[in-house]
């Protein structure tokens, strides 16, 4: 490897210029974000200072288990995330769908992407099974968490419509499809769009880490390219596998829509 | 056709027993917020009773696969919705909901001209007035071809005169298939000119 230039304390010290800077604007324009600001960027530091020396130690001390921990805790993070910044009253069966449909997702696309397409080994190698699985997971995060906010909302919004289709004899699964249709488009939508700007203006921050520590930059690009794959297909199966979960929460067994 | 005994829902039906004839035109008239709509839903098995039994052709709706009922006894809701597209989608999208062949243009022109709407089949329906909506939606449900059907105010958004013709015509469709017609209606004229039973509900509770 070449010399990677570490910054010192000062260094980094140094680039809290840009907080300040930030804090002056709102402070003179009254905009009322100050606490918000100060908060985030302190909390930011400590979390991933913490998350440095847990890594440290992880790396230093590979072990199966720290491995599944972290992970564990990541999935338990992200659905807890899911549950906090709903926009809507979410009941005891969404929840369970959001966690199985998390759980199962993003379980699925790790195993494939770790062990078919970049094959690790040991099986969990945390320099790849922790950043790898906290891409997937946290992006299948932000695609679920748009599902379930537009999911709860559209079928309480068209309650009308679907309980028309069910008079009319459709089944539950002909009555939601087009509210599943769009859901699922809207949940993947951003993730597509984020395919399209990669490379020309924005240096995805995976790649831009490796290059700064020495890789080539094409072997960079092969891995964004595979995680951004990676990351398309988790979005879509947990999605999809919470959408087939959540809509069935409406309905009873006999095929009758459960919205008061 | 239909028994119910006991039936309960809510604290907003309370029927002991009512009987509706298969071969006869029933129209259930009532105050607003009597709780006819919740009759027609239950018969529907949109919503099920907390207590009692509703029987359909001797079988309870319990024993019904749900599906399968709501094939055979349809119901057009009070405020029908239109789905995107044309008249022709709007029309088709019964059959296809309910898992039945399509039928060519001719026999839904046929069923515009049934339900007095002089309109073509591919304009689009988000330019049509309540009452040309109500019309559309009378079709569709027609097109069915189910055992019974149950219509939540079909006719209330249309004026006297087509009112009568549209009801003159679904009533003989209707009856020339020997199929089931039930009727929610606040008009009395409607009531007393079509009906051959009339049920009358007052605060959930069948008048007699
Ligand atoms: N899902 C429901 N939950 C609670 N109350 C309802 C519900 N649906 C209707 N109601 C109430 O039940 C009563 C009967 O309603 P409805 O059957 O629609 O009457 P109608 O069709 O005769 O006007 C009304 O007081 C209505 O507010
Ligand atoms: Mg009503």
């Amino acid at each position: 490897m070449k010399n990677i230039i570490d910054i010192n304390i000062y260094q980094l010290l140094a680039a809290y210029v840009f907080i300040v800077i930030l804090l002056l604007i709102v402070r003179k324009r009254g905009i009322k974000r100050e606490k918000e600001i100060l908060i985030s960027s302190i909390r930011m530091t400590f979390q991933l200072i913490i998350m440095g020396f847990v890594l440290v130690y992880i790396i230093n001390n590979q072990s199966a288990l720290f491995t599944l921990l972290i992970f564990i805790f990541m999935e338990v993070f992200s659905v807890y995330n899911i549950y906090k910044r709903s926009k809507v009253e979410l009941n005891l069966k969404i929840k369970k769908a959001v966690a199985i449909s998390m759980a199962t997702g993003s379980l699925i696309s790790l195993l494939y992407f770790l062990f078919i397409i970049i094959r690790i080994d040991p099986w969990y190698d945390p320099r790849y099974f922790i950043p790898i699985a906290g891409m997937l997971i946290g992006n299948s995060m932000t695609g679920v968490a748009l599902g379930v906010n537009k999911l709860v909302d559209d079928i309480k919004k068209r309650k009308d419509e679907i309980e028309m289709a069910l008079m009319l004899g459709a089944t539950p699964k002909m009555a939601v499809k087009e509210i599943i249709d769009n859901t699922f488009d809207s949940a993947i939508l951003p993730t597509i769009n984020s395919m399209v700007g990669m490379g020309i203006v924005f240096l995805p921050g995976m790649m831009t880490g490796q290059i700064l520590s020495g890789t080539s930059p094409l072997t960079a690009i092969k891995y964004q390219i595979a995680i951004m794959l990676g990351i398309l297909g988790c979005v879509a199966i947990t999605v999809i596998l919470f959408l087939q979960l959540g809509y069935k929460t409406y309905f009873n067994e006999e095929a009758q829509l459960m919205v008061e | 056709m239909f028994k119910l005994e006991f039936v309960k829902y809510k604290n907003i039906l309370d029927i002991d027993y009512l009987e509706i004839q298969g071969d006869k035109i029933t129209c259930i008239v009532g105050e607003s917020g009597s709780g006819k709509t919740t009759l027609l839903r239950l018969l529907n098995k949109l919503i099920s009773p907390d207590k009692g039994e509703i029987y359909f052709m001797e079988r309870t709706l319990k024993e019904w696969d749900t599906i399968e009922l709501r094939r055979r006894i349809t119901m057009l809701p009070q405020n029908p919705i239109m789905f995107n597209g044309n008249i022709r989608d709007n029309l088709l999208i019964g059959l296809k909901l309910s898992e039945k062949p399509l039928v060519k243009d001719e026999k839904l022109k046929e069923i515009l001209e049934l339900v007095n709407l002089n309109k073509v089949l591919d304009e689009p329906t988000q330019n049509l007035s309540g009452g040309e909506k109500q019309r559309l939606a009378i079709g569709r449900i027609l097109l069915l071809d189910c055992d019974v059907y149950l219509l939540d105010e079909p006719t209330s958004a249309l004026d006297e005169g087509t009112e009568v013709k549209v009801m003159n015509s679904v009533v003989e469709y209707i009856k020339s298939k020997n199929k089931t017609l039930i009727v929610v209606t606040h008009s009395k004229r409607i009531a007393s000119s079509f009906g051959e039973k009339v049920v009358e509900i007052f605060d959930g509770k069948v008048k007699v």
